[in-house]
């Protein structure tokens, strides 16, 4: 039972920072047919901002000394800041590109990011101590539980119902689901494209910076790999959820999370080195099950 | 004065034109019929209008501005409402988000809700169903959904490309009764895209017919239908572009 408990947490707080960064693919593609392969190096720059740059092996502190109630705030808002300029310098200038030239051109501009990063903190990990109190465990039924996961699970919980909130109770949410489903038709109605579009971007940049936050909380180290490989992962998730479908990634983000934390328990020892080739061997069989995922949006089958 | 005034414009798609030097004037109150066979180039006017495909030459004026290059949302809020081919609505929200869409550009909470109940009065099934997704209406109750919501918007002119599509005849009668009433009642202008005749000769207003791309006849609804020169023009008479 308490193995099982501990199993589950895993599995939510796993699933829930796949979730974060799935959902903050999805918006982007909705309204703007945009694959984002930039997503994973926000993450990495919010990261990289809580230091000051300097390729020591030693990290300097800087935004990362802040009290929580500055701190959070001040990566949330960096995470947008450097979403929404991405999207006025970049790819504002492909809007009416195919899918393809703009996906490069994440690619490209993910790229600059990184090598950005890599000058101006050298590519070696650094540790920093982030409310490493976070890490005591505390017991749930017996067994034990570290706070951080909890709270993930919660802030996570929060962050959906407040997108939720906003998507379903306001106005520009009513205008972002519109567009999602058929920009040319919402703009005819007066739907402001580049509002709306921009304010994708900062939603998707905090998003960025939240799962941010918590992998630094998480393993104590800042590293430029950080991003794409959550990245990664939150990229399949949109795919199997329906590429576009704000639930479809939300599910499957978790989903992604408990089969990867299922595989390592269940799976023997010899082969668990090999866990991810299960995983994604079932990511294989849940799209040749559903090809346009498991939500596959309206959108995706009529678009003018 | 004007209220819509076009002068000469082309559109390319690529190598293919689909309009050629099409000149027309709308006065406030106006209707005007756009008829014409498949391929006519009738849906790309309207669409050169809403801002959505760019003219290659020409001028179009809206409200006394130039709108050449500017947004659809732009014109949409100088007082343009487009009621585009193939009903648009957006499956995945309700009909009342649907219709609350269109009135996005006033800001006055009153209005919006009195626009609401006047659009509701005239489409009482659309009240019934207020709360339902889009996506599951049929064709003729998502067209009216689509005009419904392009009057939210109490435009100044409504561009409606084939309003008859898909319709109820009695339902198409409901729906001239509104937009003839808007227009005698607020000075609402009219441009309708029609296949058929018969309703412009009923409603009355102007007519221009587009055939491979360009205006080739103009004049009186009632009077054009009348006369032989329209199926002529229709058909164009063995003569091929």
């Amino acid at each position: 039972m308490t193995a099982l408990l501990q199993i589950l947490f895993d599995a939510l707080s796993l699933g829930s920072l796949y979730a974060l960064g799935a959902i903050g693919i999805a918006l982007i593609f909705g309204v703007m047919r945009l694959v984002n392969f930039a997503h994973g190096d926000y993450i990495s720059f919010c990261v990289f901002a809580l230091l000051w740059p300097s390729i020591d092996a030693a990290a300097i502190v800087f935004a990362g000394q802040l009290p929580a109630y500055l701190l959070i705030p001040i990566i949330l808002a960096t995470g947008a800041c450097l979403s929404m300029l991405s999207e006025v310098l970049v790819f504002r200038r492909f809007r009416n590109a195919n899918p393809a030239t703009m996906m490069i051109a994440s690619f490209a501009l993910g790229f600059v990011i990184k090598y950005t990063l890599l000058m101006l903190f050298s590519s070696r990990p650094k540790s920093i101590d982030l409310w490493s109190e976070l890490a005591l465990p505390v017991e749930i039924l017996d067994a034990r539980i570290p706070l951080l996961q909890v709270i993930t699970i919660i802030i996570t919980v929060l962050i959906l119902a407040a997108l939720v909130a906003f998507l379903k109770r306001t106005r520009f949410g009513l205008e972002m689901r519109a567009a999602a489903e058929n920009f040319t038709m919402a703009r005819m109605l007066g739907v402001r494209a580049n509002a709306v579009i921009l304010l994708a971007f900062a939603i998707s940049g905090m998003l960025a910076a939240s799962i941010g936050l918590i992998l630094v909380t998480q393993t104590g180290t800042v590293d430029i790999q950080m991003g794409s490989s959550v990245m990664l992962v939150a990229f399949i998730a949109t795919v199997i959820g329906g590429l576009g479908s704000l639930p479809g990634a939300v599910v499957a983000g978790f989903l992604i999370g408990g089969i990867s934390v299922l595989m390592q328990v269940i799976l023997p020892l010899e082969v668990r080195p090999f866990r991810d080739a299960f995983v994604y061997g079932a990511v294989i069989v849940v799209l040749i099950w559903r090809p346009n995922g498991l939500f596959a949006p309206r959108s995706a089958k009529q678009r003018v | 004065m004007s209220l819509l005034n076009i002068k000469d414009i082309s559109v390319n798609y690529g190598r293919l034109s689909a309009l050629r030097n099409a000149s027309l004037t709308l006065a406030k109150g106006d209707t005007l019929f756009v008829t014409g066979p498949n391929g006519a180039g009738k849906s790309t006017l309207l669409k050169a209008i809403a801002g959505v495909v760019a003219p290659k030459s020409g001028t179009i004026c809206f409200a006394d501005k130039n709108i050449g290059g500017r947004t659809p949302e732009d014109i949409a809020r100088l007082g343009f409402s487009m009621v585009p081919e193939g009903r648009h609505v957006f499956g995945s929200l309700t009909i009342e988000e649907n219709l609350r869409l269109g009135v996005g550009m006033r800001d006055d909470k009153d209005v919006a809700e009195r626009e609401l109940e006047t659009i509701y009065s005239v489409f009482p099934m659309l009240k019934d169903r207020r709360y339902q997704t889009a996506g599951v209406l049929s064709g003729g109750q998502q067209q009216m959904l689509v005009i419904g919501r392009a009057l939210m918007a109490n435009p100044q002119l409504i561009a409606i490309d084939e309003p008859s599509l898909g319709l109820a005849p009695k339902v198409i009668d409901d729906v001239y009764a509104v937009l003839l009433k808007l227009r005698d009642t607020r000075g609402l202008t009219l441009l309708i895209v029609e296949q058929s005749s018969a309703r412009a000769t009923m409603t009355g207003g102007r007519m221009i017919l587009l055939r491979g791309g360009e205006i080739v006849l103009e004049g009186d609804a009632r009077e054009l239908t009348k006369s032989d020169a329209l199926k002529a023009a229709y058909f164009g008479y063995g003569e091929h572009h």
